[in-house]
């Protein structure tokens, strides 16, 4: 049967026809949808979603160990929270078979940087496949694990945003069922105590050399004879990319097996080409390996080394030339950027944060990171999930050195970012004593990659009622005193909290309790939030002077217009009334929408 | 031959099911289809594209600069915005629809005059009231299959069974609306 698959659909599908009975991730684009898909397969997977990246491969690990084809995901800096369990699965091996997907993002299309994962698998010492499309991305996810469980080792499955978002047909098949293996006490394979780990570590190498046998004969790595003029290696995405440019004027060594790379079939390519170009998104991965070999090649001295190498990018860096386009005036075209959606929860606190002065304001990674830009301009900086806290210690505790320091340090962060590494933080700020100020903004979903329950939303990911966690009851175990609990659409309560977090000299915690605007109610938010989101507010214009504070809470929903000189608010107002409470003449008025 | 079209518009307006349906149709009609789409870091609100490639041999989901057949846009300045990645010879379908960005929004730009002239002044361009005919039909929101149906003539896809792919692909009770919107949108071009 065929079907019409993204590439991050077609992992899934390739898990299911594998046989796979566990799977787990933390959400983050471009690898979301992989979990999403998977967790559809609810008769025969067990698929959840993890607080953060390392739990979802330790549980994965787990479920290995116990014997079952288990499957992680995550985005590419995900694996960098992901790194310890997986160095050291990587020197035990597997019972059941075990795949990592890393979903990299050159483009950087979401992301904080375009650090190319390829590198881990060589780090680690594992294999690796690259997918090219939907087709291979589910053949290499089966093959993957036939691999993972042969070569006793964790297998690397790399794919990029456009290769998992990027939809093509894929010849769709039964499952195989792979059973669970028999779980047997192995202390010698899986305690890593020194005396252990060194002979496991001569293993990985043994390991590592047969692997190199099988990238050399595997029909993953393959040779596509054209004109002998020119030769292109390439892995994943950029293959295709690379056909486009240079069709059959070229012949084509196609990388699928990139972990450990087929040195053997590179060397029998290079010597029957004239010129050899490597097209590689990122590092030269490739190309470092080509040049180990003794064979010159183009890559990076030509190619760029950061960015999507799309056709025309490959075109204009190989040619030097573009494809005929159309010229337009540029000032017809206004800039489109991302904004806080109508309603948005985190408006208020960022409208009250960028009036202060003397805070440094310590970000972190989702929807809110937006608060940095204007018209708030309420975030100083961020770094990684999670750091908004423990950065803000450190800042604040060299506030604390200097006697006049008039800085306060402000972390924040959302709900599930939190969960995912905010707890420990949180516990270095309680247990050192740093009088930063935390600020969560619990708005009861995962927002930014698409609305994911996580372990405060009530519900698990295959729809399943749980126990959410009551965070404020948390932040006080991990041993802060200061906590309080407001609404962030009353900017009153938004000042006060923030002057009486102020007046402390010790931690204090601020949760900001409100949905996403987005988000689809569950029974408990029906009872809790009863009422929001059915009012409206609109703009008297007799009242209105025209004096534009309303604009300035940078809600989309609010237009002001310049012939007459009014504020007016369009239909997509849910009435969250942060608007009706900045305006100085009460010409904002609320009704039933 | 592969042949690429190009579907732009502002996040929320309906785009990716346009794109799901097309590519859906074009693959039962025997084409190999590929899409590519950036969805993640709030979309929302923010500019977005489909692109869809089909033929006998696809390679790349992405077209390039220059590149696309046709550039179907939902709303009128993203029209402008994407006209580069248009052949010189290619075609436009503009919906004459206008979404403020926050710029515009906030009194710091107007929103620009003169992008239809523009358009048609360096490419051939079918400008559409997609809003209009889907407020006359009854429901805004079907806007995106009215703007499909456009695109389907244009390519000269009607041959292709899009009641099926439609039927296949909607909420029963939308089927009716959706077909209905389609035929509008093919009688618009």
């Amino acid at each position: 049967m065929k079907k019409l698959l993204t590439g991050n659909e077609a992992i899934a599908r390739g898990a299911y026809e594998a046989g796979v009975k566990f799977a787990s991730a933390y959400p983050g684009t471009p690898s979301t949808e992989i979990l999403e898909n998977i967790a559809t397969y609810k008769e025969d997977i067990l698929a959840e979603w993890a607080p953060n990246e390392k739990v979802a491969l330790e549980a994965v690990i787990g479920a290995s160990i116990a014997g079952a084809r288990s499957i992680a995901s995550m985005k590419h800096v995900g694996v960098n929270v992901a790194a310890d369990p997986l160095f050291t699965y990587a020197y035990t091996g597997v019972n059941g078979g075990m795949v990592l997907v890393t979903a990299d993002e050159p483009g950087q299309h979401s992301s904080q940087n375009e650090q190319d994962n390829r590198n881990y698998a060589k780090f680690a010492k594992i294999a690796m496949l690259e997918p090219a499309d939907s087709q291979e991305a589910k053949d290499m996810t089966k093959a993957a694990f036939e691999i993972s469980e042969k070569y006793d080792t964790p297998v690397l499955l790399r794919m990029t945003t456009r290769v998992c978002h990027s939809k093509g047909i894929v010849e769709c098949n039964d499952r195989q069922e792979a059973g669970i293996k028999d779980y047997v006490k192995n202390t010698k394979k899986y305690i890593t105590v020194p005396a252990h780990a060194r002979i496991l570590r001569l293993k990985v190498e043994e390991r590592l050399q047969k692997l190199l046998e099988f990238s050399n004969n595997t029909s993953l790595n393959y040779i596509e004879w054209h004109s002998a003029k020119i030769g292109v290696i390439a892995s994943g995405g950029c293959c295709s990319y690379a056909k486009e440019v240079f069709g059959d004027s070229a012949s084509y060594l196609k990388l699928g097996f990139t972990y450990p790379l087929p040195t053997e079939k590179i060397k029998e390519f290079c010597q029957k080409v004239e010129k050899v170009y490597i097209i590689e998104e990122n590092d030269p991965y490739i190309e470092e390996q080509v040049r180990i070999l003794g064979f010159d090649c183009i890559g990076k001295n030509l190619i760029p080394f950061c960015g999507e190498l799309t056709p025309d990018v490959i075109r204009k860096a190989v040619y030097g030339k573009e494809n005929p386009s159309i010229d337009y005036d540029a000032d017809k075209v206004v800039p489109r950027p991302p904004t806080l959606c109508a309603g948005c929860p985190h408006r208020g606190l960022f409208y009250t944060l960028g009036k202060r002065k003397n805070l440094l304001l310590s970000g972190d990674i989702g929807c809110y990171t937006l608060g940095f830009a204007e018209p708030y301009n309420a975030m100083d900086y961020n770094i990684c999930m999670g750091a908004s806290i423990s950065a803000g210690h450190g800042a604040q505790q060299v506030f604390s050195m200097q006697a006049n320091s008039p800085m306060r340090a402000v972390a924040i962060l959302g709900d599930s970012t939190f969960f995912h590494t905010g707890i420990n933080s949180l516990l270095d700020v309680a247990y050192n004593r740093s009088n930063t100020i935390t600020v969560i903004l619990d708005n009861r979903i995962t927002g930014m990659t698409g609305h994911q329950e996580n372990p405060g939303s009530g519900y698990t990911l295959q729809g399943k009622e749980t126990r959410p966690v009551d965070i404020e009851k948390l932040v006080k175990a991990c041993g802060i005193d200061q906590v309080i609990v407001i609404n962030p659409n009353d900017l009153k309560a938004v000042e006060d909290a923030l002057d009486w977090a102020l007046s402390l000299n010790e931690p204090a915690v601020i949760i900001t309790r409100w949905p996403c605007v987005l988000k689809k109610f569950s029974p408990q938010d029906k009872e809790e939030f009863k009422g929001s989101f059915t009012k409206r507010c609109t703009v008297n214009t007799e009242v209105c002077v025209g004096c534009r504070s309303c604009i300035k809470t940078g809600c989309p929903a609010i237009y002001f217009d310049k012939t007459s000189k009014k504020a007016s608010i369009g239909l997509d107002c849910v009435g969250c009334e942060v608007c009706l409470q900045v305006c100085p003449k009460q010409a904002i008025q609320k009704e039933e929408a | 031959m592969v042949k690429s079209i190009l579907l732009v518009g502002v996040g929320g307006q309906g785009t990716i099911l346009a794109s799901k349906l097309l590519t859906t149709g074009l693959m039962e009609a025997g084409y190999d289809v590929k899409m590519s789409e950036i969805h993640g870091m709030s979309q929302r609100g923010g500019s977005v594209s489909s692109q869809v490639r089909y033929g006998d041999k696809v390679e790349s989901s992405v077209i390039e600069v220059g590149g696309a057949d046709i550039l179907v846009s939902f709303e009128k300045m993203e029209a402008l915005r994407w006209l580069k990645y248009l052949k010189p010879d290619g075609k436009v379908v503009v919906n004459d629809y206008e979404i403020n960005s926050m710029p515009i929004l906030s009194g710091k730009f107007d929103y620009p005059t003169g992008i239809l002239e523009e358009l048609a002044s360096k490419v051939p361009t079918k400008v559409v009231h997609a809003a209009k005919r889907a407020a006359e039909l009854g429901n805004p929101k079907v806007m995106n299959v009215i703007l499909l149906g456009t695109i389907i003539r244009s390519m000269g896809l009607e041959a292709i069974d899009w009641e099926k792919i439609i039927c296949d692909n909607v909420k029963a009770k939308f089927k009716e609306l959706n077909l209905k919107a389609l035929t509008a949108g093919m009688d618009l071009v």
